[in-house]
């Protein structure tokens, strides 16, 4: 299977939003790559007519119903945040419009 | 009066219902014993002495009871606890105290238990040492230069040390059992979806399992009762009943296995382990023999493609469920200068605010879900899935039970696995393949090699957690409890 | 390029996206309320605020309102299938992932069938799914209140989690320079079926409905063009423009030898043309993968079965027995489907008017109304009860139409119900005899010799004599009554 680059890398870090230094790039660029090259091994396996497995439970149809349950109060919501003004969270100006 | 903090769950709970003690006193001890001991272990990121000796006193009062009541309990940090932090070891969450509980931590409360605090582990769950603490790491009780094991270092370490008699941990790819197997304790996996995950900080979602670790059976048995169960608010959580492992493990306790067949995973019993653990392991089953158990050698050829399936799936799994910390709504924010994008504050907070081994992970799983490489990577992972699943199905229509080895090693040094991340991987290696099949499984301590201590893993199928709870009990009656050396 | 040249030489094909907000009392995802108009941030909970540790868990009714919407447009409905997570960043999105579905949508392969002119179009529609809302953000410091030129952004996330049914239509070809009529049609059918159903407002103007409109254009014989993407497209007239305005702009492109960028293009109101917005030269790649904290759907057939029996009347057939009701022709319905008026009226003949005299208001002023100021007719500021009270005042006499028309305005502008109107502003046919007597004998006496006219048998000089009477009543008065008046006044039968 094919190594995995530092532009892949770089390019993947902006994916997930993280704005690793040039040393995180090196480091991570040949550290993933012995590990890709480890978990490959998962193609090894002939399994095309094998199902995936995505759940473990054997469950399906779980469900509430449409009725209301207690919610947090707008102070105990904005606890946490780093910044809000009037009841909202506050962010810095966003860049992209919205997909 | 004998020191509380070497009684076990199950006698303390006694003495404080007979009135013998009260609850604040055994609450006492345990704190007072963490703050002797802990500066050296580093079990603990919280200690909430306020409230556990509220919570102690609210059972000397005669306001809660159950069968633990008052009996101190510590929690692993990657689970929600209203108004205490919880920081799941990482500095992006530093100082976070959740408006909400997780359900298992309510019926911790509604049972009586008395919460000491909240324990060290690996950031986010990742890992197998907790050297990717971002608070520093926990050192083992019984070598305070060795790793404790991970994620779940802290609540092992804190059973270890006398610290707490019991400890709530969770378990993705071996978080409970591989820290009991190297601290000499306890730790047990239920099925997954048999304990809620409503308030646990998720890392792998398919796979992540909240479970009891303590010094003996019984009484992680008895703590596995209390916080199994179906809960509504997690849709994965199972419905039926919780089998009764307290009662398994009292039978267990008896000693007598006759017809019960335990396969040994023939895959697992090569040159993978140290000599050391594979003697321990070997004594062990001759014990289990001697109590009337059959050993029967079984093969799971797809065993040996769990750990590249996993290092795949939980990856995967994370990438998403570790989007939401983004220093919008909670948690730390970075850079915010007045001139900087909301998407450069992110990617700062982000980067700055998680460890080497999460960004790994995460940009690992980013890739394999990728359009493009998503049937060869995790598609390809969730077939191989299926495959381990129906290798456990087919082992456990020859034999009740499968065994190995917990780990590989014994407690590793520091700093030993660090500067290659999958030989840190390695650890796990016989105890993913359950998590991925989402059955059951247990630590027992079973040996020492070379002074330090040696975990049996016993593995049963889906649902039947109450069987391996026997086995584990009736292994404990023939090789007894293993004391480390006094801190 | 004029359109008729452009349709002349192009074959356009179309496609349509839209988004129904259900109306169910609680989330997608979880218990809190989903009330418009909450103070920000009081109706949200750990699983909407994904906050860590937080598991959704589904909502019966979102997911019975879903297979209901793509029984009625004639989906197959999936014995089996999982919600899949969609991954990418935005603020007003929580967990910085959708909970959606990808390649396992609950209903596949239906069509919706659409009249035009006397002419049936059948839409495709390829999927039905179901997703959830996010929150909503204010851009704060630019000029606009849009993100550009915002230096930040305050977010609330009381809609973070209403349920959401996306459906989207397989591809339209072949219908030529009626493109942007279809496509409103379309709109209109999807609408009047889904509120049928009562699963949701279904109001564009207030976001319950959301259209995102696609179209290509390429010559015939040969394969479909590139397509954009229209987004903010906020109400039925504004389909048709979109649709229209691309198909013009697409043609002067190709027609100038250029190419045609696949990109997301948003609608402007004002110009009714299109703005570029994002290129989407390189797709967004979502590393969807399936939602593991969500059990997978399998409907029960029995329970689907039972859904689709009771399914309401289809709008369509429904409005072929109401044209038999009313007495119209096939194309008087069609316009009043086309004006959105079926309900209202019919809502107007349960609040006790006749037929003919609740489309008399609807498809009349209140149209009228709607058009010049470019809204959805059920937004034009009256009600069906009320239009109903008004025709009940003309039928019993107390207003004439010309005074009706005027306490309709009151009534629009927001000034009460009829009645009220029609005393506060002292609009009413003016009964009191004794008044009434007053005037005629006033008119008489200034006009003495149309008087003496109508004496001699010229009755029908006393139209001059009601206009003078009219005059000094304000038109308050039944012009029919006044003429009797003057004619028996003068001793004239």
């Amino acid at each position: 299977m094919a190594a995995i680059s530092r532009e892949e890398v770089a390019h993947l870090a902006r994916l997930s939003r993280l704005a690793v230094t040039e040393q995180e790039l090196d480091q991570f660029a040949s550290q993933l790559d012995v590990i890709l090259q480890s978990v490959a091994r998962v193609g090894e396996v002939a399994a095309d007519d094998i199902p995936p497995t995505s759940h473990s439970v054997p469950l399906t149809n779980v469900y509430r119903d449409d009725v209301p349950l207690p919610c947090l109060t707008q102070e105990e919501a904005l606890s946490g945040a780093p910044d809000a003004f009037e009841g909202r969270f506050r962010v810095p100006r966003i860049l992209d419009e919205e997909v | 009066m004998t020191d509380l903090t070497r009684m076990s769950a199950t006698e303390l709970a006694g003495r404080i219902k007979s009135g013998e003690v009260s609850a604040v006193e055994v609450a006492q001890a345990h704190l007072d014993r963490i703050e002797a001991v802990d500066p050296r272990v580093h079990a603990f990121l919280h200690v909430d002495r306020e409230g556990a000796l509220a919570a102690a006193a609210r059972v000397d009062s005669g306001e809660v009871s159950g069968p633990l009541a008052g009996v101190p309990v510590a929690v692993k940090d990657v689970i929600a606890t209203k108004g205490i932090p919880t920081t799941a070891a990482s500095k992006i969450l530093e100082g976070w105290r959740p408006p909400y509980s997780a359900t298992i931590v309510e019926r911790l409360q509604r049972a009586g238990t008395v919460m000491l605090g909240k324990t060290n582990m690996d950031e986010f769950a990742m890992g197998s040492s907790t050297e990717y603490s971002a608070y520093g790491p926990t050192n083992n009780p019984w070598d305070l230069g060795r790793i404790p094991g991970g994620s779940g270092g802290g609540s092992a370490a804190a059973i270890a040390a006398y610290e707490a008699p019991l400890a709530i941990g969770t378990d993705t790819g071996g978080s409970i059992r591989q820290p009991g197997a190297v601290t000499g304790t306890v730790g047990a996996k239920p099925t997954y979806g048999g304990t809620s995950r409503y308030g646990l900080i998720a890392f792998s979602s398919s796979l992540d399992t909240p479970g009891p670790c303590a010094r003996t059976v019984e009484d992680a048995a008895l703590l596995h009762s209390v916080i199994a169960g179906h809960d509504p608010r997690d849709s994965t959580s199972i419905p039926q009943p919780v089998p009764d492992v307290v009662g398994a493990a009292r039978l267990g306790a008896t000693g007598d296995l006759t017809g019960v067949k335990l396969g040994v995973v023939k895959e697992f019993v090569g040159d993978g382990s140290e000599p050391g653990v594979m003697a321990a392991f070997r004594d062990s089953l001759e014990a289990l023999v001697k109590l009337g158990a059959e050993v029967v050698e079984v093969s799971c050829a797809h065993f040996q493609y769990a750990l590249p399936a996993y290092y795949l799936i939980a990856p995967s799994e994370c990438s998403s469920n570790l989007a939401r910390f983004d220093g919008v709504r909670y948690g730390l924010r970075v850079g915010d200068d007045g001139n900087r994008s909301l998407e450069e504050v992110m990617s700062l907070t982000r980067d700055a605010g998680f460890g080497p081994e999460v960004k790994r992970r995460i940009i690992l799983g980013t890739y394999a879900l990728s359009s493009g490489y998503y049937d060869a990577y995790y598609g390809q992972a969730q077939k191989v899935r299926t495959l381990i699943t129906r290798d456990f199905q087919t082992a456990f229509e020859q034999v009740d039970v499968l065994v190995s080895p917990t780990t590989p090693f014994v407690a590793f040094p520091f700093g030993s696995r660090t500067s290659d991340p999958y030989q840190m991987y390695l650890a796990d290696l016989f105890t993913i393949p359950t998590n991925l099949y989402g059955g059951p499984a247990i630590s027992v301590p079973c040996g020492l090699s070379e002074g330090l201590p040696v975990g049996f893993q016993i593995m049963a199928p889906t649902m039947a957690d109450d069987r391996m709870y026997r086995v584990a009990a009736a292994l404990e009656s023939a090789v007894g409890t293993f004391t480390p050396p006094a801190l | 390029m004029t359109y008729e040249d452009v349709l002349a030489k192009y074959e356009p094909v179309i496609g349509l996206e839209t988004h129904v907000e259900l109306g169910t009392r609680t989330k997608m995802f979880c218990g809190c309320k989903t009330d418009f108009g909450a103070e920000p941030n009081t109706q949200v909970c750990p699983v909407c605020l994904a906050l860590p540790g937080s598991l959704p868990v589904a909502n019966r009714a979102g997911i019975e309102a879903t297979i209901r919407i793509g029984l009625a447009l004639n989906c197959d409905i999936a014995s089996w299938c999982r919600m899949a997570r969609k991954n990418y960043f935005y603020p007003d999105m929580p967990k910085n992932y959708q909970i959606s579905q990808y390649d396992e949508p609950l209903c596949t392969d239906g069509y919706v069938d659409v009249e035009l002119d006397g002419k049936q179009y059948r839409i495709g529609i390829e999927r039905v799914h179901l997703e959830e809302d996010t929150g909503k953000s204010l851009h704060v410091g630019g000029a606009t209140g849009r993100i550009h030129g915002a230096t930040e952004s305050l977010v609330d996330y009381n809609r973070a989690g209403i349920p959401l049914v996306e459906i989207v239509t397989k591809p339209v070809p072949g219908v030529g320079a009626l493109a942007p009529e279809v496509a409103r049609a379309y709109v209109t059918e999807l609408r009047d079926i889904i509120r049928s159903l009562g699963v949701s407002d279904v109001r564009m103007e207030q976001g319950s409905l959301r259209c995102d409109v696609n179209t290509s254009l390429n010559l015939p014989g040969e394969e479909w063009g590139t397509r954009t993407e229209t987004k903010n497209v906020n109400s039925l007239r504004s389909v048709e423009r979109a649709v229209r305005s691309e198909i013009i702009r697409q043609a002067a492109i190709l027609d100038d030898g250029g190419r045609i960028m696949q990109e997301t293009r948003h609608f402007q109101e004002d110009t009714g043309a299109t703005r570029s917005g994002r290129s989407k030269e390189t797709a967004t790649d979502y590393r969807y993968f399936p939602e593991p904290d969500l059990v997978p759907i399998a409907p029960d057939p029995a329970w689907v079965q039972e859904l689709k029996a009771s399914l309401p009347e289809r709008p369509s057939s429904k409005r072929a027995h109401l044209r038999e009701e009313w007495g119209i022709s096939a194309l008087d319905m069609q316009s009043v489907a086309n004006a959105g008026a079926v309900e209202l009226i019919e809502e107007t003949i349960a609040a006790g008017a006749s037929p003919a005299g609740a489309r008399k208001w609807w498809m009349g002023e209140l149209a009228r109304r709607a058009n010049e100021q470019g809204i959805e007719l059920a937004a034009v500021g009256a009600t069906p009860a009320q239009v109903a009270a008004l025709q009940k005042l003309v039928e019993d006499g107390k207003l004439n139409d010309k005074l009706a028309r005027a306490v309709l305005e009151g009534v629009v502008s927001g000034e009460g119900d009829p009645a009220q109107v029609m005393s506060a502003r002292g609009l009413g046919i003016v009964s009191d005899t004794g008044a009434l007597a007053a005037a005629v004998d006033e008119a008489i006496a200034a006009n003495p010799d149309i008087a003496a006219k109508i004496r001699d048998g010229k009755v029908a000089a006393a139209g001059a004599l009601v206009g003078a009477v009219m005059k000094t009543t304000r038109g308050q008065a039944d012009a029919k009554t006044v003429r009797d008046l003057i004619l028996s006044t003068l001793g004239v039968s």
